[in-house]
């Protein structure tokens, strides 16, 4: 069914047997599997086993596919990553952990990071040796995330931070950040941040898991008292901290977009099919027409993927426009989330617990409103796709022509 | 697989989406509606076959390109943002597809170069008063008279029917075909005033029966190639009508502000984008599936409408209610895609009944 979704080519299918037989030998059992960072914090034992995989993902090299040679990468297209997406997709692989390290921290500082930096954090992050998380979001500043409040003052060589940071996924194992910072409160909103690394192990910083509504606590709040971090810490320059963050912004929806979802997602179509046919209720005319039009669904955004990628191998940046991946993608959860309902009936709302069927379902089922709210909200995607696909006039703004220090943003009063 | 049009198809639909803006702007598509004749633009028929492209998936021999699904494709994706009034799905889709799936050289000889010349049209009749495809083989009964058929009875839903020279007739004996002047035609009122349909009564009308080992094979075939062939169409029409809503959108002022800038309607807008690239894909595959994995086909062609027929309504009504008071003018186009697009959505069968053939193709 997915057969001639894939990309082909001469190019690219040497590298194909390459992870497919990699995989195959390497890729870790079902007992051997590492919840995913969305899931609940992985014990001692899964982190170690997580690193182990990676360094030796690494050595095969098959890490940082994308990533220039001279920091550990290999130095490959979109193509080959697209090819190892696919080739995964059959396996459970343990790199959940490693999501935000390779998919934005690591892509980010292959943009902007000085050479140092490179050389520094590039190559132990490919080997699965240092984790990183991204510290953007606060309690005050969730979508408009350039409100936030966390400052950065300089003091000689270093600046001191204060401030307090949520939704931060593995921050309790991690050894670095992306923060984003307050450098400059007299100026607008946007001009004024500065992105830094900071050591989650300097003095100051504290972690506090955040336990969601599936009652797992894969995110934290972090809170810095007083952390001092070194002035080459900067990514990118003092107060153009936003243009970074968009830069890395860019990289989670693609990051999220091409994230193949987890083999055994009892929401898709194929597994609803299974499940129907399991309660024979697959010959049930309005059970089918749900399936069809929820395999339409998955179908359709499949090839919009596709097609986004054919372009973008042809030349064509595919921009803002990833957020239609991310839009349909919630979309698509929330129409399984009723197709789950109308097949697995009852059995979705009690069940034996022997049954990890039945658990299985209820955390998809729980999990499923973080798709349409994480990584950008929906109205943030439409708004996006908006402005900067259709090119809609703006919203006119309360707060653009304002110095931060006098907008009312999360505790500060005006 | 190939999702994207390459040069030589990106110019065809340049040169078509020239024609039709010369030849074929809204005004022109008013006059022809309005017209009680045939509502068809007969010049702009020839024009078309001028340039080439109503013979698309015609031989080579007789006096087609020979090209393929997509590039037809590209050419009603073109003809449905225009809402062109020739008989292209017709003639050029739908009666074209019949006689090559057909595979009667005679037939093919006697019918395909004249389409593709444009110097003739054919209508397909296979759909009974009731209107389900195919069951038209239960309405038109064909006897033998000595050495030649006669048909009676009804078939109805015959697009462009009563201009057609030749009418391809699914029978309970096969398929026939029938001189166009020689059936009875009763036009139909039809929801869209640019498609004209019409009934056909067949009192002992003769017709040559077309040799057809499985006419349900033929019958089945020329659904898939519609299937597709129509939801270009209705792609043409969602890109118009979403371009036409961000234009408005963009310039019309209320409360001080253009309307695009407040998110009730930003983000409609931005849902239709949404919902048009996610469907211009499942048209591109379909049509490339069309030219190179047939064996795909049967799930290619209902996923298509099964995505296509309603979104281009949504699409249209949506579009039509971001207009606002305008959008529900006569004078205004937004009601030519609304009615369109539902015509569409049903014209090939319901969406129930496309949702059907998906979960067939998809052993549910």
């Amino acid at each position: 069914m997915t057969r001639e979704l894939r990309a082909t080519g001469p190019r690219t299918d040497g590298f194909r047997r390459r992870v497919r037989d990699w995989l195959a030998e390497h890729a870790p059992s079902g007992d051997d599997r590492v919840p995913e960072a969305s899931e609940s914090a992985p014990t001692e034992e899964q982190l170690a086993a997580a690193r182990r995989f990676q360094a030796a993902l690494y050595d095969a090299g098959l890490a940082g596919i994308t990533w220039p040679v001279e920091y550990g990468g290999q130095g490959l297209s979109a193509a080959e990553q697209q090819v190892f997406h696919e080739e995964a997709a059959g396996y459970d692989l343990p790199t959940g952990v490693f999501l935000i390290s390779m998919g934005m921290c690591g892509p980010t500082l292959v943009d902007l990071g000085t050479h140092e930096q490179k050389t520094r954090y590039l190559p132990p992050l490919l080997r699965g040796e240092e984790i990183w998380c991204q510290l953007f979001s606060e309690p005050g500043a969730g979508s408009d995330v350039a409100s936030l409040q966390t400052r950065a003052v300089r003091d000689g060589d270093s600046w001191v931070v204060n401030g307090q940071k949520v939704w931060t996924s593995g921050a309790q194992y991690a050894d670095f950040g992306a923060l984003l910072a307050r450098t400059d409160p007299d100026v607008v909103k946007h001009r004024g941040l500065t992105m830094f690394v900071v050591d989650m192990r300097a003095p100051g910083v504290t972690v506090r898991p955040l336990q969601d509504m599936t009652g797992a606590a894969p995110f934290n709040e972090v809170y810095f008292d007083d952390v001092r971090i070194p002035a080459d810490a900067v990514i990118g320059e003092v107060d153009a901290g936003w243009s970074a963050a968009v830069t890395m912004l860019g990289h989670e929806r693609v990051s999220i977009g091409g994230a193949v979802r987890r083999r055994y997602d009892p929401m898709t179509f194929a597994n609803l099919r299974e499940a129907a046919r399991a309660r024979g209720v697959a010959d049930d005319p309005v059970v089918r027409a749900e399936l069809a039009e929820l395999y339409a669904a998955e179908r359709k955004l499949a090839l919009f993927n596709s097609r986004l990628r054919q372009q973008s191998d042809a030349g064509i940046a595919p921009g803002a426009r990833g957020s239609v991946a991310k839009l349909a993608g919630a979309q698509l959860l929330w129409q399984a989330v009723r197709v789950a309902g109308l097949v697995v009936g009852p059995r979705a709302i009690a069940w034996d617990p022997t049954d990890a069927s039945g658990d299985e379902l209820a955390l998809a089922i729980n999990a499923t409103p973080a798709s349409s709210i994480a990584g950008g909200t929906n109205q943030i995607q439409r708004g996006i796709l908006g402005d900067r696909v259709l090119g809609l006039p703006k919203e006119p703004r309360v707060d653009r022509d304002v110095p931060f220090r006098e907008l009312r943003v999360g505790t500060q009063a005006r | 697989m190939r999702l994207l049009l390459d040069e030589e198809q990106t110019r065809l639909a340049e040169s078509v989406r020239a024609l039709l803006a010369d030849h074929c702007p809204p005004q022109r598509v008013r006059e022809v509606m309005a017209d009680d004749g045939p509502g068809i633009d007969r010049r702009l028929w020839t024009r078309l076959a001028e340039l080439g492209v109503t013979g698309l998936l015609t031989p080579d021999r007789l006096g087609g390109s020979e090209a393929g699904h997509v590039e037809r494709c590209v050419v009603l994706a073109e003809l449905g943002a225009a809402l062109a009034p020739v008989p292209y799905l017709s003639s050029a889709v739908l009666a074209t597809d019949v006689v090559l799936a057909l595979g009667d050289d005679t037939l093919a000889e006697e019918l395909l170069p004249g389409i593709a010349a444009g110097r003739q049209t054919a209508a397909v009749a296979v759909a009974d008063p009731g209107g389900r495809w195919g069951s038209a083989a239960e309405s038109v009964r064909a006897t033998r008279d000595g050495d030649h058929w006669r048909l009676v009875g009804e078939a109805a839903f015959v697009v462009d029917g009563g201009t057609a020279d030749h009418v391809l007739v699914h029978t309970d004996h096969g398929w026939f075909v029938v001189d166009g002047g020689a059936v009875s035609w009763r036009p139909s009122r039809t929801l869209d005033p640019t498609r004209r349909m019409a009934r056909a009564e067949f009192a002992g009308t003769s017709a040559r029966q077309v040799p057809c080992d499985d006419p349900a094979a033929v019958l089945e075939a020329v659904w898939q190639r519609a299937a597709v062939a129509l939801a270009a169409e209705q792609l043409g029409g969602m890109r118009r009508v979403l371009d036409d809503t961000v234009d408005h959108a963009t310039v019309r002022v209320q409360f001080g502000r253009p309307i695009g800038s407040q998110q009730a309607v930003k983000h409609a807008c931005a849902d239709l984008y949404a919902s048009c690239e996610q469907a211009e894909a499942v048209l591109w595959h379909a049509a490339w599936t069309a030219d190179h994995d047939p064996a795909a086909l049967p799930e290619a062609a209902a996923l298509a409408q099964v995505v296509l027929g309603p979104a281009a309504f949504d699409t249209a009504a949506s579009g039509l209610q971001l207009h606002g008071g305008i959008g529900y003018t006569w004078e205004h186009d937004a009601h030519l895609y609304y009615k369109r697009a539902k015509t569409s959505e049903l014209l090939l069968g319901t969406p129930a009944e496309h949702r059907a053939r998906l979960a067939d193709a998809l052993s549910l």
